[in-house]
């Protein structure tokens, strides 16, 4: 399986993303923002950091990178384009998953473990997956996930909520929500369910020794998926 | 010629920056203060000197860019 990390000036994860896909077995390509084309792909990732400094808001810039275009054309034909941290504040700016991604509530920066809980397994992403609560680790600014009403029905009536943030046990009361993010939402589906964005990084998440294997569970389930 | 872009959060969208200054003013004495909202302003020097297509540019700008639609909305004020 081929997967493309995107790298736009001032991402951090890209190659910690790297290493997680390589190590559960996607043959991964560093793809740089300024290039026209994606090379053959069965995975995108757009990865955390602060592409441009964050400045004028954040993702916007790198959501109008040259790679972009492609990324979108990709997406838009039904391949998988995941956005992590960042990358979800980029694919917002893209208009491939609805909403908007503002400062945090108590106006942190945010960086800690947290437990969220997947709502759809009706795609390939969790599809299989036999654990419906992970601990991930966040750490944002802007992770606080905003629509309109509008939008929120439709994400609703669609099922596109992907994830929540909750509790050990699953509970998503607002008592558990570190950013003041709409119903708790950490993570969002397109219509489609082939884009996915989310705040938590699965990617830090492959090494007991480091803080724990939640997101080896993640990645080995996304390759099986989509063998 | 110049012409200035002023960026506004909607109304239904929180604003966290712009209630910790309402509360710091409150703190130093300004007590006569409804409500405060944070925005963005550019001063953008364009080369076109027609001011209805230099207008029409810097709205271009604004909503491909500057602004993002699903929260903000954007003025534009001509400078010079």
């Amino acid at each position: 399986m081929k997967s493309s990390v995107i790298t736009f000036p001032g991402s951090n994860c890209d190659r910690d993303m790297d290493v997680a896909l390589k190590k559960f077995g996607f043959k991964n390509k560093m793809i740089w923002h300024n290039d026209n084309e994606l090379p053959k792909s069965d995975l995108v990732v757009l990865p955390g950091g602060f592409s441009y400094g964050d400045y004028l808001r954040c993702g916007s810039m790198a959501s109008k990178s040259k790679i972009m275009q492609s990324v979108i054309n990709f997406a838009k034909s039904g391949g998988l384009v995941m956005g992590i941290c960042n990358g979800f504040q980029i694919l917002v700016e893209t208009g491939l998953v609805p909403g908007v991604l503002l400062r945090n509530k108590y106006l942190e920066f945010i960086c800690k473990n947290v437990f969220v809980k997947l709502d759809n397994k009706e795609n390939l992403y969790f599809k299989n997956l036999d654990k419906d609560i992970f601990e991930l680790h966040i750490a944002h600014n802007e992770g606080n996930y905003f629509c309109t009403k509008d939008q929120l029905k439709e994400i609703q009536d669609n099922n596109q909520i992907a994830i929540y943030y909750c509790n050990k046990s699953g509970e998503t009361e607002e008592q558990y929500n570190p950013n003041g993010s709409i119903k708790n939402i950490a993570g969002i589906f397109n219509k489609e369910k082939n884009v996915l964005g989310m705040m938590p990084h699965p990617e830090r998440m492959i090494d007991q020794s480091l803080s724990g294997e939640d997101g080896s569970l993640f990645f080995k389930n996304l390759i099986n998926n989509i063998k | 010629m110049k012409i200035s872009a002023v960026i506004t959060l909607k109304k239904d969208v929180l604003d966290p920056q712009g209630k910790v200054i309402h509360q710091a003013l409150d703190g130093m004495g300004f007590k006569d203060v409804n409500e405060i909202r944070q925005g963005k302003y550019f001063e953008i020097d364009v080369k076109e000197n027609d001011p209805k297509k230099a207008k029409g540019l810097v709205e271009d700008m604004c909503k491909k860019l500057l602004a993002n639609l699903v929260i903000e909305n954007y003025k534009i004020i001509e400078t010079q």
